[in-house]
């Protein structure tokens, strides 16, 4: 009964959450390899567009809840997404066209390309902060609970009780939706071949006859798709604040090198080995202890490796030890 | 004389624009915004040397700076004894046994040849020196931060003269980019960009939550100051009479006694805090010219050329028998280092340290506008950067006031959209400089003042 109690323990605040943060940090962490991959830069605007696509989404979803549209149960916001999608998808192509195609017309070194997602990455952040505001805000609605913490210990009858959040089981379900139609399209289609071949070669791509604009223009696509449901999923489980976004986006970067940049497979492993090994390191497992142990061999001490505070500092240490002895990544980089 | 023609001009136009400041809005807010300039030109310094001069990106900045300022602290704050007192041994215990742990790899990097054995036993000793140093260390941070949490909490400084933070702030930031150097100087241009990116995070977490060393986010306040105070500026006699020297024309017009009196007070009053920027401005303005002497002299030296040609070219200049990894990690610990003087002149100004208020927005990327801007590998230009794009992160809200106002004249004043746009005015600076920075990138990518190489 003990094992059982420390099981739902673990299950309860380390695994559950950790499987919700790796999988929006995953889909963040493939947008970034995505545009490294085939845009060749690493994109620093990547949190900002994330929280432009959730605005939007919130908007919309707010202009929903004033008709009176919902979705019951579910969050009305997951109605909001597609719109979002859109108005995102338009940004993406509209920032390419104005900014980044003259760079990649000029074969401009990557570091010149990153320089100018910075000046990118300072407009969006204007703009959300500008149309939204910097606070706060909460856009979900529908059941919150599908188990409540006391209706399981109840239900069981266990000392532990198990929550489940609604936001939790979408946001791992859309991901993996997301992203095997992700890996269905990379591998099996054409256009998704074609884009794997830019990837590896460019000179070799246009010779046999793929069209680059094409490729970039579907790559802006796809990458407005996974911010928008990336950012919108997070908001919906956490809430929206652009200087969190714009946070998030070194735990992005960290999941996307540590799982190989430029490989979609290994950026999504690597947004769970961050997750995991940050909610792993910061939990405090006194009581784990105290379920597992003999009662005379207690733990006094709260049995936390890292405290909370070094969160962040726990994903970058692993970024910095792959990046010593691993440079291409757990999984082999450059390798889309 | 004339081939310097645009450095002179850029650089009246912004003392002009300074000025105007000074004559519309306040001599006060012209000194202070004059004086974070001229901080930022020390800390643009620092990036062109690592940017410019080398090509190497660093976009860990706010970790350097916040290193200076936590030196201002050190240095500055009294010693708390009883916190000494209370944990001190147990500090200076975990100390050792950090010293110790990176004498014994050291040991084992130098003895034993590269193999699986050697790195797991490496990692080994450091976990297990992280479990040590955590037990051995908590009783001491506890025993200390419990010591009158409302007021200190940590174990102080050592109760020098502000000033001297400066130099220990450069050897901070320069310690620390030794270490960043050695373990990542290696890696690709964009992955050092991020590498650094999320060092500089760590170092902010370490900073914002090791209270007994830093007070954490209960911040430091009432450092000790370079310049006098206002305060005592108002009481003195030969302050008062300079006061009354320099607005005699002025008094005079008042006949009524009590009224003039009055109106000295108010001129005093107002006098003594100009006076204590203008020391900060002359201190700071000082710093600037001996690093811009130093620079322009280094970045003209054979040194300066072979870094150039490190730059442009790595391998010819390897092949050449120049040292590349050594030359990176020299230049890449002496840009840190003028960012670290920059950080604790920073927080000297400020007379607190925040740290909270480290954010990669304003320390790290600002400055990068700055530099390329400004013009990278070119000091002057650099500085220029440092000055025009703080003047006018300062004035966006201001200018971004008047656009909207201009703009939306036809609409009434109750209008949502208008009083949305004016709510949002701080977040126009944001833009501002985005636009700025792409548009210098696209149209002049060497920067208002460019690098220009003269052979003499």
């Amino acid at each position: 009964m003990d094992f059982l109690n420390a099981l739902i323990l673990l299950l309860n605040y380390i695994f559950i959450p950790a499987l919700t943060y790796g999988s929006q940090l995953a889909l963040g962490a493939i947008f970034v390899t995505l545009i490294y991959g085939i845009l060749r830069f690493a994109n620093f605007a990547t949190g900002d567009m994330m929280s432009f696509g959730t605005m939007v989404t919130i908007l919309f979803t707010w202009y929903f809840q004033s008709l009176g549209i919902s979705l019951g149960v579910l969050p009305t916001a997951l109605l909001a997404i597609p719109f979002g999608i859109f108005f995102m998808i338009l940004y993406m192509l509209s920032i390419d066209k104005f900014v980044f195609k003259y760079y990649r017309i000029n074969k401009s070194p990557p570091v010149q390309l990153a320089m100018v997602s910075i000046g990118v990455m300072f407009v969006t952040q204007a703009v959300v902060r500008i149309i939204i505001g910097p606070s706060d805000q909460r856009f979900f609605d529908g059941e919150k609970f599908i188990i409540k913490a006391r209706e399981f210990k109840e239900m069981t009858g266990f000392n532990e009780g198990l929550a489940l959040k609604s936001t939790q089981v979408i946001t791992v379900l859309v991901t993996i939706i997301l992203v095997s139609l992700l890996f269905w399209f990379l591998n099996k289609t054409k256009t998704g071949k074609s884009m794997k071949a830019y990837s590896d070669n460019e000179d070799l791509a246009l010779l046999s006859g793929i069209d680059p604009k094409k490729i970039v223009m579907i790559t802006w696509i796809i990458a407005g798709i996974l911010a928008t449901i990336g950012g919108a999923l997070y908001g919906l489980d956490k809430s929206f604040k652009p200087f969190t976004y714009f946070n998030n986006m070194l735990p992005i970067f960290a999941a996307a090198i540590v799982g190989g940049i430029g490989n979609p497979f290994g950026a999504f492993l690597g947004g769970y080995v961050i997750a995991f090994s940050e909610i792993f390191l910061t939990y405090a497992y006194k009581k784990f202890f105290m379920y597992i142990l003999p009662e005379s061999m207690e733990p006094e001490s709260l049995l936390q490796l890292l405290s909370t505070d070094y969160k962040f500092a726990v994903s970058f240490s692993i970024l910095v030890i792959v990046l010593l002895y691993r440079p291409s990544g757990i999984f082999k980089g450059k390798v889309l | 004389m004339r081939k310097n023609l645009n450095v002179i001009a850029a650089y009246s136009i912004m003392m002009a624009l300074i000025i105007l400041v000074g004559i519309f809005q306040s001599w006060n807010i012209a000194l202070s915004i004059f004086n974070l300039c001229l901080i930022s030109a020390v800390m643009t310094m620092g990036a062109n040397i690592q940017w410019g001069y080398a090509g190497l990106i660093n976009f860990g900045i706010m970790g350097y700076t916040a290193l200076g300022g936590l030196a201002a602290v050190l240095i500055s704050v009294d010693p708390v004894q009883e916190a000494w007192s209370a944990g001190g041994f147990d500090i200076l215990m975990s100390l050792w046994l950090i010293i110790a742990m990176v004498l014994i790899i050291r040991f084992i990097l130098k003895r034993f040849n590269k193999s699986k054995i050697r790195t797991y036993s490496i990692a080994v000793i450091i976990i297990s020196g992280i479990l040590l140093i955590r037990f051995s260390a908590e009783p001491g941070i506890e025993a200390i931060e419990a010591v009158n949490p409302a007021k200190t909490g940590f174990l102080g400084g050592f109760g020098l003269p502000i000033i001297f933070s400066w130099i220990v702030g450069a050897f901070f930031a320069g310690g620390l980019a030794f270490i960043v150097g050695k373990v990542a100087l290696g890696l690709r241009a964009d992955y050092l960009a991020i590498a650094t990116l999320l060092i500089s995070e760590i170092v902010i977490a370490i900073i914002k939550h090791e209270d007994w060393l830093t007070r954490g986010v209960k911040n430091v306040i009432g450092l000790k100051r370079p310049a006098p105070y206002e305060v005592d500026l108002q009481s003195t006699d030969w302050f008062i009479n300079l006061i009354e020297k320099f607005n005699s024309g002025k008094l005079e017009l008042i006949s009524n006694l009590s009224d003039r009196q009055v109106e000295l007070n108010q001129l005093v009053i107002e006098g003594s805090s100009i006076f204590v920027k203008l020391c900060y401005s002359g201190l700071f303005l000082t710093v600037v010219i001996i690093l811009l002497i130093l620079t322009q002299k280094a970045l003209y030296s054979p040194w300066g050329r072979m870094m150039r040609a490190i730059r442009d070219n790595e391998e010819a200049a390897n092949a050449m028998g120049k040292n590349v990894v050594k030359q990176h990690l020299l230049i890449f610990i002496l840009g840190s280092a003028i960012v670290g003087i920059a950080g604790a002149m920073l927080v000297t100004q400020d007379g607190l340290f925040t740290p909270g208020s480290y954010r990669p927005m304003r320390y790290t990327f600002l400055i990068w506008v700055m530099v390329i801007v400004g013009g990278s590998g070119n000091n002057f230009g650099a500085i220029l950067g440092g000055f025009a794009v703080w003047f006018l992160w300062i004035e966006a809200a201001p200018i971004a006031l008047f656009l909207i106002n201009f703009f939306t004249a036809g609409m009434s004043e109750t209008h949502a959209l208008k009083l949305h746009l004016i709510e949002s005015v701080p977040y126009f600076r944001f833009l501002m400089m985005g636009l700025g920075l792409l548009l210098i990138m696209r149209y002049r990518p060497k920067g208002i003042l460019p690098e220009k190489i003269e052979i003499k």
